[in-house]
């Protein structure tokens, strides 16, 4: 009996992609309570979290892949109308319309979008699969372009460059023609090269852009305001050296200096107290995520199942790398919080969910060989 | 047809496949990147990052060290500290300053005098200075504002060490006071590299012994390295290099003697300066009218400063070292001694005074109208007569008396332990060429060595030097520094640091002619001019009385009531006792006191009985309407005596 309900709840998971999310959590929770100072409640809180994510992902990957397929289209309908809706009835904060109020609390449309236009791009290919033609592509940039130009205006560049990303591995493993990757590659060298200029910059982009990719390239430009971040993030991470200074014992994060230090910012926090080995640790476990991803996606028996288990590997891969970048000083700060070790709920259910996609393709899989 | 899309499938399979491949690399160089990153940050760059973390969170907090207590040759504490509270605001984090002293004077009691007081050191420092509104706070006014205090952002309530000085106004000149630092103070301790030790300080020493000792006085501050968070709140201390105290100094000024001689200036001007002549200590310093240096510490009002700064009666002028005065016949034992070592004709000759002294076709006048008639050195000295010592003058000649002079550290600071010492005015040739700029002015004029010789002309000294080379010549010619400080004291080791008197030098003077001008000397608390105030004096002294013309009136703002006694000569005397083995020398002037035998060596009569019998006046008020008495009954015994080169009117003035 009890064997039974085992079976019945372990047969949807992916036990490497589970081991190595359990991995992830522990060092969240380690550096959570460092970061929180010794906030015992706020740890809890995040480990009840991620009991419901995990239970939520659970629930996910007992879903049908061919279900989930049709649950796209309208997905994809629901979140470009929820952007209408926030560039009608948005809450204003900071000068950017982000929020709607649905009552309880407050949503942030661009987070579903972060489901949605995967899961409706990869609909779309499968779809065509037989007949791809570039016509095909031409649409799919304009599924991508639509949700893109609105979360663009309410302006928040960072996030609607990250889920255009997502649109765009969806593109790209469905065959986007080299030629087209390399015109496009040509295309963001001469973006950067322009908005490393300020004089260019403020004709393409928000003054505000501008002055944080100015800010990012001299921090002391601004050392209070914009360069704050920056600097007090390389500052932690530096000082942290090979081995860092210890877990509890970061004097940048436990004086305060580090900001948002349990959420964006938490990296400055594990980069100073774990130092450049526990960074490459984390590295690796990012890796083994990714690379678990991309097995799946390569394993996939559906084009469905290989662009969205693609596009999910590339999008967990690229939260990361823009959350360390930026802490690091690489990348502008942008609101991107550091994959499943940030506190945060929203950001964790909805990664979770994705592995949950990823868990449903892998098990269609050994549903088809068995 | 099945096989095709099998194929298809294939072949899309391997695609992908590359793209799969692709994605991997370019994961794998973008971590190589960001690896890259962490290997800069981390391990290249960690040095300087690690720095930057330390100076982030640590700060450095100075500890103000205690200042040194002054205290005087019988433990006497003439200036210490006390803690009190002050109400401080900082006027840079206060939005409207007006109305918040206007709120806290609803808490506190803030005079119209704090207010200007406040005002003024607003003026003198910057915004963003913590300046106090209200010193010595009660415990209530403290537990009134605690409890108010989050309605004042800015203003806050601290504890602070405040130095007092217990007698007042009493030896005010000789000790000085401490002050605020401003921008002039700021700049010097910048340039001596002492600066930094100054951090958490606020006051340094303005004037006086507080003054030239504030290095000893200071100590050195300490720091506490405190963890601070990003907002600059102290969150623990890591370490604490505590203040070292700054030293004691115990004085060889005697209070109780300086205090008497306080009382006897008893609202006249003028200045006193005594001298231990075996080691240079000076035992009493005063300079009469003073000041309350307590008014100073914590910044002065204006009203109360524009009163002293304005008084006709320059109670801040502190007289024994910048106060210049002709030295009247005080000058001359010096003259005499420098006659007798020069070997000059006069000094073994008698010579007839007349009463007048003819040269170059002027007639120089003798204070006793018909001369002594017959006048030797020994009773020139005694009986101060000018005609012997115009012919001395003349005789010795301008260059020869200057240089001598200068021996005695006439016309140059005595280099004493007190800052700001004039260095008065010794004549000659070329002091005059240097003086004056037209050429008709720069001559020297054989006339003006006749003046010279008695004390007047452009003779101009403090009493300092007058108490100095009174000590010297006491000392039978071997000269000490003056010092008021007697030893050093580190309040924490104990480690007692004795000023070492080094003799500056010995005159080359024949024991013989020393001996004869001190005879000389005796001879007027003898039979001189000082007899009557002496009399019946239980130990030998020597002395010599002096009355200095008052030359400066040109330009003088006096009104006209104050001008008849502002008009009248000042009263001079130096003394040494007992004069074959001096344990103290001294010189007094008092301003407009009149002959020197009139206002002058009574207090030097004093000061003489009470340092060598241990004798105070009994009561001030008997005692100076006796000294009154005897000083009447002195200067009519010797009212025909003393010199009054005034009705001189030859004599070339200032």
């Amino acid at each position: 009996m009890i064997k039974v309900i085992w079976d019945r709840i372990k047969r949807p998971v992916d036990p490497w992609l589970l081991l190595f999310i359990i991995l992830l959590f522990t060092v969240s929770t380690v550096v959570l309570y460092s970061a929180s100072n010794r906030d015992y409640e706020r740890v809890m809180d995040k480990v009840t979290f991620m009991g419901v994510s995990m239970f939520g992902m659970w629930c996910i990957a007992n879903i049908q892949p061919r279900i989930l397929m049709h649950l796209a289209l309208p997905a994809y309908i629901v979140g470009v109308v929820l952007l209408l809706a926030v560039e009608f009835f948005g809450i204003t904060s900071h000068g950017a319309t982000r929020w709607l109020n649905i009552g309880i609390t407050r949503i942030q449309p661009s987070e579903l979008m972060r489901l949605a236009l995967p899961l409706m791009l990869a609909w779309y290919f499968h779809h065509y699969e037989s007949t791809l033609n570039w016509r095909h592509f031409v649409v799919a940039g304009l599924i991508i372009l639509v949700p893109f130009a609105l979360i663009l205006k309410q302006p928040d560049l960072g996030t609607g460059l990250l889920i255009a990303s997502s649109g765009f591995y969806v593109l790209f493993f469905a065959g986007l023609s080299w030629r087209f990757l390399g015109v496009m590659a040509g295309g963001i060298a001469i973006f950067a090269y322009i908005v490393t200029h300020w004089d260019l910059c403020i004709n393409v982009l928000h003054e505000y852009q501008c002055r944080r990719i100015a800010t990012m390239l001299d921090p002391m430009e601004d050392p209070l305001g914009a360069g704050y971040h920056i600097i007090q993030g390389t500052i932690a991470i530096g000082s942290g050296g090979w081995f860092g200074k210890g877990w509890l014992a970061g004097t940048q994060t436990h004086l305060d200096f580090i900001p948002e230090r349990t959420t964006d910012f938490i990296f400055a926090v594990y980069g100073e107290e774990f130092g450049l080995v526990g960074n490459c640790i984390l590295l690796v476990l990012y890796l083994l995520v990714i690379f678990r991803g991309l097995m799946i996606s390569n394993s996939a028996n559906t084009l469905f199942g290989r662009l969205l288990a693609g596009a999910i590997a590339m999008n967990f891969f690229t939260y990361a790398l823009v959350n360390m970048g930026m802490v690091s000083g690489m990348l502008p700060v942008v609101g991107v919080p550091l994959p499943l070790i940030s506190y945060g709920g929203t950001s964790m259910v909805s990664i979770l969910a994705t592995f949950g996609l990823l868990m449903s393709i892998q098990r269609d899989r050994s549903l088809m060989k068995g | 047809m099945n096989g095709r899309v099998v194929m298809n499938q294939h072949g899309e399979r391997n695609a992908f496949q590359v793209r799969l491949a692709v994605a991997a690399l370019f994961i794998f160089v973008m971590f190589g990147i960001l690896v890259g990153r962490f290997v800069w940050l981390q391990v290249l760059q960690h040095d300087r990052y690690l720095t930057l973390a330390e100076q982030n969170r640590i700060s450095l907090v100075p500890i103000s060290p205690s200042r040194g207590i002054i205290r005087d040759r019988n433990g006497v504490v003439l200036a210490h500290n006390f803690s009190a509270y002050t109400l401080e605001i900082t006027p840079s984090k206060v939005g409207d300053l007006e109305d918040t002293i206007a709120r806290l004077k609803g808490i506190i009691d803030i005079t119209p005098k704090d207010r200007r007081r406040f005002k003024k050191l607003q003026d003198e420092t910057k915004d963003f200075e913590t300046l106090p509104i209200r010193t010595k706070l009660t415990d209530e006014e403290v537990a009134r504002f605690a409890a108010q205090s989050y309605r004042f952002p800015g203003v806050e309530i601290k504890a602070r060490l405040f130095r007092q000085y217990p007698l007042g106004e009493s030896a005010s000149h000789l000790i000085g006071y401490i002050g605020r630092i401003n921008d002039r103070d700021l700049k010097k301790l910048d340039e001596s590299g002492r600066l930094a030790n100054y951090r958490g300080t606020d006051h340094i020493g303005k004037l006086g012994l507080e003054q030239s000792y504030e290095e000893q006085l200071h100590g050195v501050t300490g720091f506490e390295q405190v963890e601070i968070d990003s907002g600059g709140r102290a969150v623990r201390t890591l370490k604490r290099i505590p203040p070292q105290s700054g030293k004691d100094l115990t004085l060889s000024v005697d209070i109780k003697l300086q205090q008497m001689v306080e009382q006897q200036f008893a609202g006249r001007r003028g200045s006193l300066v005594a001298i231990d002549p075996r080691n240079g200590g000076i035992l009493a310093l005063i300079s009469q009218p003073g000041f309350d240096p307590n008014l100073f510490v914590d910044g002065i009002d204006p009203q109360s400063w524009s009163e002293l700064n304005e008084s006709p009666d320059k109670p801040l002028l502190n007289r024994a070292i910048r106060g210049e005065y002709p030295p009247g016949s005080t000058f001359k034992p010096f003259m005499a001694m420098a006659a007798l070592e020069l070997n000059t004709p006069i000094v073994n000759q008698v010579i007839t005074d007349p009463g007048y002294f003819v040269y170059g076709g002027h007639r120089f006048n003798d204070s006793k109208k018909g001369g002594y008639g017959s006048m030797t050195f020994d009773r020139s000295i005694a009986l101060s007569s000018d005609t012997y010592f115009y012919q001395m003058a003349v005789q010795m000649g301008i260059d020869n008396i200057a240089k001598s002079m200068a021996e005695l550290d006439f016309g140059k600071s005595t280099g004493s332990d007190l800052p700001g010492e004039r260095p008065g005015i010794l004549p000659s040739p070329e002091w005059k060429k240097k003086r004056f700029k037209k050429a008709a002015q720069q001559k020297w004029y054989s006339g003006e060595t006749v003046s010279i010789g008695i004390g007047q002309g452009y003779n101009a000294y403090t009493p300092m030097q007058m108490a100095h080379a009174t000590a010297t010549l006491a000392n039978r010619g071997v000269m000490f520094k003056p010092h008021a400080v007697q030893t050093i004291t580190d309040p924490i080791t104990g480690k007692v640091t004795v000023v070492e008197p080094t003799p500056v030098k010995t005159m080359s003077w024949k024991p013989a002619n020393m001996e004869r001008v001190i005879r000389g000397m005796e001879g007027v608390m003898t039979i001189g001019t000082a007899a009557g105030v002496f009399r019946n004096a239980p130990y030998v002294s020597a002395g010599k009385t002096g009355t200095a013309q008052v030359y400066s009136l040109k330009g003088s703002k006096y009104n006209a009531n104050a001008i008849k006694e502002h008009l009248r000569d000042h009263s001079w005397f130096i003394a040494f006792a007992p004069s074959d083995k001096p344990t103290i020398a001294l010189a007094v002037i008092v301003e407009n006191g009149g002959f020197g035998a009139q206002a002058a060596a009574p207090i030097a009569r004093k000061v003489l009985d009470y340092y060598l019998t241990g004798k105070l006046p009994v009561d001030p008020a008997a005692t100076s309407a006796k000294n009154a008495s005897a000083a009447s009954s002195a200067a009519q015994a010797s009212e025909t005596e003393e010199s009054m080169p005034e009705q001189t009117e030859d004599v070339p003035r200032d």
